[in-house]
């Protein structure tokens, strides 16, 4: 499906969802947090969609809110799509775990959770992945202080 | 008698009547016990350096390699100097290990191979005692090795080691039943567990020629079954370093872990001697029936220049094998063993028991 | 750990730390085995031993910067990941590159995916316990590196590629040297089948062991060789050719089992297409710049880029958000280890230790890769 399509169809699904025009080479949805698991399950299990492979996922910290990006792809129908969630709350982001649907999701997460801080709710298994247990903070949040280990130029 | 400028047995004889003739008798005993003792010692090390170096050489010459190339000349004191490291290592002793099993194991790994070398042929007369069920006491000392290991495996407190030698005492167990019964092939064609008489019953050619089938089976089954037996490549499980790290000896240092890896090439050394005398004449020159003139020329090349070539050439085909094939999984291991080789193994004693019956054999 | 498990017949599981340092886990992986006896019940993979947060260091950096870092990701496939990261900011500074370039660039990708494979070939073969394949292996792999050092000055970290094309033109030699090592290689490859896909043993080990279903590899992520053996079809050189690989004759490898025997001969069979890819190319080098004018100091306009590239592993991603300065606002590698090492506990359930350690030999992993 081309992008004009998928726009359409995604539309008459749901209407209320946002499409972000400009800034990326792929046609990017922006939902919200609780609208997440509707849109996301209904985009991979309908045929005309098939969004069945995840092939990113991963967080942005921008200034106001936890940005979570989701860029999915169709293994047969060879469409691509972003999907994304703004994480409102800075003190405690939450949001729907994806990998009951998507396996990879599940690291995915779980490195997203270390270096983010952001809570994934039902996850199977939501601890750190890369760092230590008992590490401070979350890396790749700007806010991150480590006055040893990062050189700021 | 049929007798060989070559015999051992008169330059022995020589040393023992100079010795009962100097000392009184129980000295003299204990002088020959310990001339045996040290010179088995010494023969078990030169076995361990020799063979050391030449499977290094081996596994260049398979794998692009020049091997060891700087230690004396080609590389041959290399293994001495490995060897000097291992000594003066520290034999390292985990903390939460059964200390005493921990330590007893290497020994026991030794004990087997120093016990059988003794009653092995290696030349005419050169041999320490030919027992009368000789094939039976080296089969049957033998398999005390695999108690080393079990109890390495056991005590080191270590989950791979454990593995490690589990997987071992499953393997070794197996295929001693179809090594067993290979050589049981040719004490039914020869008709006697003494070594001398095995290799004198080879006088007009070798077993592998006038066996006919039952003996290529076998030979071809223990030759399977001993490389399994002495824990070698394909069928090296017990040390399997890509998935146990070093198996059984894991935990093991220094001098300790010298003795696991010279038991392993002495046991080698054990299989093909075994499968040489039983199989390939052992010392005995290539005889042809009653080809006068070729068993003469046959017979001034010295008979311990016959073994040594033999030996050679199966260690060097055992060595192939180890460079060439990945391992085995553990059960396709012991499926080999029971829904392959034994079968075979017991269907061909069977028919090497027909052939004789109806005297097919030469 | 939890409450100890006893099974009916009264055996009981055990946990197995293998690695990080383990011989059969190239590299500081550290995977807790859950076993019964020789069978494996669970495996869950312990990342971070080599953690270095790159993506970290990405924003600190300006973008010329950025490409050395990734080097050191996937050090087998260097040239790929610089080629990614390449691409990335010239699709994003809307930069035309020089065709020479283009296919100086895809000649060394396709070089460094033989040598990739090559030395995972001897590897493999040293997992399965036939550690003579590792020198033959690591004989050809070595050509490759000698040619890139003529013309990188480097052998591992090449660090070649920049923004606009390559840092320098080829070696005079280049040209030579690579026909000479396609002319041998193409004697040596069937060398690796009469050595291990042949052997009765290595077909008992492999075929059958770690089935990945097609909608598994799909879910799962698991791409490059390892995802086309079990079907899932998702070649980037294909699917959304970058550089000049949409000119290019070649097949992509499709396997159904979904075995270790199939993500093996997927690789194989790769390292003959490449061969053919860069027969295709070598000749016809055009000349001209091989470099395009780049601007010192780049800064990228405001936005979202995500670039593919077929690494030997897979699917690489780079996913830069840009806010218009001269460092990324956020960087994202999505490393091919890093998705197909989370399908290795689906693969390696019910098999043995040995099986597990030939499923992991034929994903493939690249420690630094899944740490990043």
């Amino acid at each position: 499906m081309t992008n004009e399509e998928l726009t359409n169809t995604i539309t008459s699904w749901f209407p209320d969802v946002e499409f972000i025009e400009e800034g990326s080479q792929y046609l990017t949805l922006l939902v919200t947090k609780d609208k997440l698991m509707d849109v996301i399950s209904k985009l991979k299990e309908d045929p005309s969609t098939h969004f069945d492979y995840m092939f990113c996922l991963t967080c942005v910290d921008w200034p106001e809110h936890f940005q979570m990006v989701y860029h999915l792809k169709s293994s047969d129908l060879d469409h691509m799509l972003v999907l994304k969630v703004n994480l409102e709350d800075k003190e405690k982001p939450e949001v729907e775990t994806v990998c009951k649907l998507y396996a990879t999701a599940e690291l995915h997460e779980r490195e997203v959770y270390d270096l983010f801080g952001v809570v994934f709710l039902n996850h199977p298994d939501l601890r750190r992945l890369l760092l230590t247990d008992d590490w401070e903070g979350y890396p790749l949040r700007k806010d991150y202080v480590d006055e040893i280990n990062i050189v700021t130029l | 008698m049929y007798l060989s400028i070559y015999d051992f047995s008169s330059f022995f004889q020589s040393i023992d009547n100079w010795l009962t003739s100097t000392f009184p008798e129980p000295i003299a005993t204990i002088i020959v016990w310990i001339l045996i003792g040290v010179s088995a010692i010494a023969f078990t090390a030169l076995l361990g350096l020799s063979l050391v170096y030449a499977e290094r050489k081996v596994a260049a010459w398979f794998q692009l390699r020049i091997g060891p190339n700087r230690v004396g000349f080609q590389g041959v004191l290399q293994t001495v100097a490995d060897i000097t490291k291992l000594i003066m290592k520290e034999p390292l002793t985990p903390g939460t290990s059964d200390k005493f099993l921990y330590n007893l194991a290497p020994f026991l790994m030794m004990l087997a191979p120093f016990i059988v070398i003794g009653a092995l042929p290696y030349a005419e007369g050169l041999q320490v005692m030919d027992l009368n069920v000789g094939v039976f006491f080296v089969t049957a000392v033998s398999s005390i090795g695999v108690l080393g290991i079990l109890i390495s495996g056991y005590s080191s407190n270590n989950k791979y080691s454990l593995i490690g030698s589990m997987r071992s005492g499953a393997q070794v167990v197996s295929y001693e039943l179809s090594a067993g019964l290979a050589i049981m092939v040719i004490v039914v064609m020869s008709g006697s567990l003494q070594f001398s008489e095995i290799i004198e019953a080879q006088r007009d050619g070798w077993w592998i020629f006038k066996g006919h089938l039952p003996v290529w089976i076998a030979f071809v089954v223990f030759i399977i079954a001993g490389t399994a037996e002495t824990n070698r490549g394909p069928f090296d499980l017990a040390e399997a370093e890509s998935e146990l790290t070093a198996g059984f000896h894991t935990e093991y240092s220094g001098i300790k872990f010298a003795f696991f890896f010279l038991a392993e090439y002495v046991n080698l050394f054990i299989i093909v001697v075994l499968a040489t005398t039983l199989f390939l004449g052992g010392w005995m020159p290539l005889h042809i029936g009653d080809w006068e003139a070729f068993n003469n020329i046959a017979d001034i090349i010295p008979p311990i220049f016959w073994f040594l070539g033999k030996v050679s050439a199966l260690i060097i085909l055992i060595m192939w094998f180890k460079w060439t094939f990945p391992r085995l999984r553990i059960d396709q291991l012991l499926t080999l063993e029971w829904k392959y080789l034994l079968p075979i193994s017991l269907v061909n004693i069977v028919l090497a028991a027909f052939i004789i019956l109806m005297g097919w054999h030469f | 750990m939890e409450e100890t498990i006893i099974s009916p017949d009264g055996t009981q599981e055990y946990f197995i730390n293998m690695g990080p340092q383990h011989p059969s886990t190239h590299g500081v992986l550290r995977l807790v085995l859950t076993l019964d006896g020789e069978i494996i019940e669970k495996v869950e993979p312990h990342l971070g031993y080599i953690h270095r947060s790159i993506e970290k260091m990405c924003e600190k950096d300006n973008y010329r910067q950025i490409i050395h870092l990734t080097d050191r990701m996937d050090y087998l496939s260097a040239h790929m990941n610089n080629h990614a990261v390449s691409l990335a900011i010239e699709n994003a500074l809307e930069v035309e590159i020089p065709d020479r370039a283009k296919y100086i660039r895809v000649i060394m990708d396709e070089l460094t995916r033989i040598s990739s494979h090559t030395l995972w070939w001897g590897v493999m073969g040293m997992d399965l316990g036939a550690i003579t394949s590792f020198l033959y292996g690591f004989r050809d792999h070595e050509y490759i590196t000698e040619i890139f050092e003529e013309t990188c000055g480097a052998r591992l970290t090449m660090n070649y590629n920049v923004p606009g094309g390559v840092m320098f033109d080829i070696h005079p030699n280049f040209v030579k040297h690579v026909k000479d090592f396609i002319a041998d290689f193409k004697t040596k490859l069937p060398e690796y089948d009469t050595l291990l896909s042949g052997n009765v043993i290595f077909l008992e080990r492999t075929k059958g062991i770690g089935i990945l279903t097609k909608e598994d590899a799909i879910s799962f992520g698991v791409t490059g060789p390892a995802g086309r053996a079990s079907g899932f079809s998702n070649d980037v050189r294909k699917k959304e050719p970058y550089g000049i690989y949409d000119q290019l004759d070649f097949k992509e490898i499709l396997y159904t089992d979904g075995d270790t025997y199939s993500r093996y001969k997927a690789r194989i069979d790769e390292m003959w297409e490449s061969i053919k890819i860069i027969e295709q190319l070598i000749d016809n080098i055009p000349e001209g710049d091989f470099q395009a004018k780049t601007r010192k100091v780049i800064k990228l306009p405001k936005g979202e880029f995500y670039q593919k590239v077929e690494t030997a592993r897979g699917e690489l991603g780079v996913y830069i958000v840009s806010d218009g300065k001269m460092n990324p606002y956020r960087m994202k590698f999505r490393s091919p280890g890093f998705s197909n090492l989370s399908a290795l506990d689906r693969m390696a359930r019910g098999g043995k230790i040995a099986d597990l350690v030939a499923i992991m030999s034929t994903l493939d992993l690249v420690v630094p890769d899944i740490d990043r």
